[in-house]
């Protein structure tokens, strides 16, 4: 029986990209069903009562819920190709650490960037840069997080990267120049087609960060 | 002893705190594997030079050492307790699909349930009223998600050994009756009796009941704890 594949998901969303990159990297296919989160549908609300976000993947039927959760998901069942976790035990948790490590850190300060000012906006900034650098202390001179091959904490970060044209527009600032090193590894993981065909226009992003402060009220 | 042949020891460290609910999940585990180990009590109000070496990013406890390589990260720690120690009893079932269910509970849990007691703890009056009968509503989704997800069995238990999910799950909530002493009452019975009869059965169960922090010292640093809200 062929696997049935579903993700819910939203088109903006880096927890939501993760999946897609996810299932991209171990070639399977999926029906990507775009979520309304003003006016959330009867699928996801059956599918995820507990948190009613997105992505939710839901493979024959059994929904599996929280991005990292629903990564290492994918990396179990369709084992037999493009491994995302390594598969000695201390690499294992190294790379759980720093995968949660970044679903932790990074999107606080990333969205109070462009959705705050003044003093809690560069706050904000001092603090992501930080992250950014600890990242890139991490990174050092291995071509991807996960050493030779791309791998979890890669798929947990690079989501974030299209979302870095927001952060430098609002921020006044340029990661390129705070973590030069950094934005090679982006340009690098850029390469791959699953982050590519994953990942949204940046500029699409930010137009639509600009929208949704309208409808917010956020000046 | 030369440093080469310590390294080569199958050496296990655990740094904690005597109070921590949470480095207790890590020894929990060992025991449980049967896995000898050296603990580290730390005091976080001056902490080591050692801890500070083997966990930079966080600087907390819990930390194993194994073989001279940290880790950090409780629920990261018992994934790799299961995964370096293979043998049973296991933490994890082996189906994808009920992993991906503990791990979604297990984050719950500390994502919500015990920031919740901490909100408690740190609140007063009606605030802390208020504190109280959303976290005992977080506690009721708990219980109805564990029911549904797991049905038929007690999540928290694997036969007669304790489960993943029992082993986080009886972080703070098996300290109750401390809390309740020092007036950081949460308990909430009448809303939620499926969960406090699993916090019982925890209870009961030899390894956390060993492992439990000695109650009158407990009360009087949850007694300190809280005149700082006050």
């Amino acid at each position: 029986m062929a696997d049935e594949v579903v993700l819910l998901d939203l088109w903006s969303s880096m927890f939501g990209m993760r999946v897609r990159v996810a299932l991209a990297e171990k070639g399977v296919e999926y029906e990507y069903k775009e979520q309304d989160l003003r006016n959330k549908g009867p699928l996801l609300l059956e599918m995820n009562p507990i948190h009613k976000k997105i992505p939710v993947l839901i493979h024959n039927g059994k929904p599996i819920c929280e991005s990292l959760i629903i990564v290492q998901y994918i990396d179990e069942v369709w084992h037999h190709k493009a491994p995302l976790l390594p598969s000695d035990p201390y690499q294992r948790a190294q790379a759980r650490f720093w995968a949660d490590y970044v679903d932790k850190k990074v999107y606080p300060p990333g969205r109070k960037i462009w959705a705050t000012k003044g003093d809690e906006q560069e706050e904000a900034k001092k603090e992501f840069i930080e992250i950014l650098k600890v990242l890139e202390g991490e990174l050092g001179e291995k071509p991807y997080f996960g050493g030779e091959s791309f791998g979890f904490v890669d798929i947990s970060f690079v989501t974030f990267s299209c979302w870095f044209h927001v952060y430098e527009t609002f921020g006044n600032f340029s990661i390129e120049k705070e973590c030069p090193k950094l934005m090679a590894w982006v340009k690098r993981c850029q390469e791959r087609e699953s982050v590519s065909k994953s990942l949204p226009d940046e500029k699409k992003l930010l137009e639509f960060v600009y929208y949704l402060m309208k409808i917010f009220g956020i000046e | 002893m030369e440093k080469k042949e310590e390294n080569q020891r199958e050496e296990v460290l655990v740094f904690g705190t005597w109070a921590n609910s949470i480095s207790g999940r890590v020894e929990i585990a060992l025991k449980l594997k049967g896995i000898p180990y050296e603990y580290v009590e730390e005091d976080l109000s001056n902490k080591s030079e050692l801890l500070l070496r083997y966990n930079p990013v966080h600087k907390k406890v819990p930390v194993l050492v194994h073989k001279g390589k940290p880790i950090a990260e409780s629920l990261v720690i018992l994934e790799y307790i299961d995964e370096n120690w293979p043998n049973s009893p296991k933490l994890l079932p082996q189906d994808p699909y009920q992993r991906a269910k503990v791990r979604f509970w297990a984050n719950y849990y500390d994502q919500k349930i015990i920031p919740g007691i901490y909100t408690i703890g740190q609140s007063q009056g009606k605030e802390r009223d208020e504190a109280i009968e959303e976290w005992s509503e977080l506690v009721r989704v708990l219980e109805e998600g564990i029911e549904k997800d797991f049905p038929g069995k007690l999540a928290l238990f694997e036969g007669d050994n304790i489960s993943f999910l029992g082993i986080v799950v009886s972080s703070y909530a098996c300290c109750y009756p401390a809390f309740h002493e020092a007036g950081s009452v949460f308990l909430s019975w009448e809303k939620n009796p499926l969960f406090w009869s699993w916090v019982n059965a925890l209870r009961d169960y030899p390894l956390i009941k060993e492992k439990l922090p000695p109650h009158h010292r407990l009360v009087e640093s949850l007694k300190a704890y809280q005149s700082r809200f006050s």
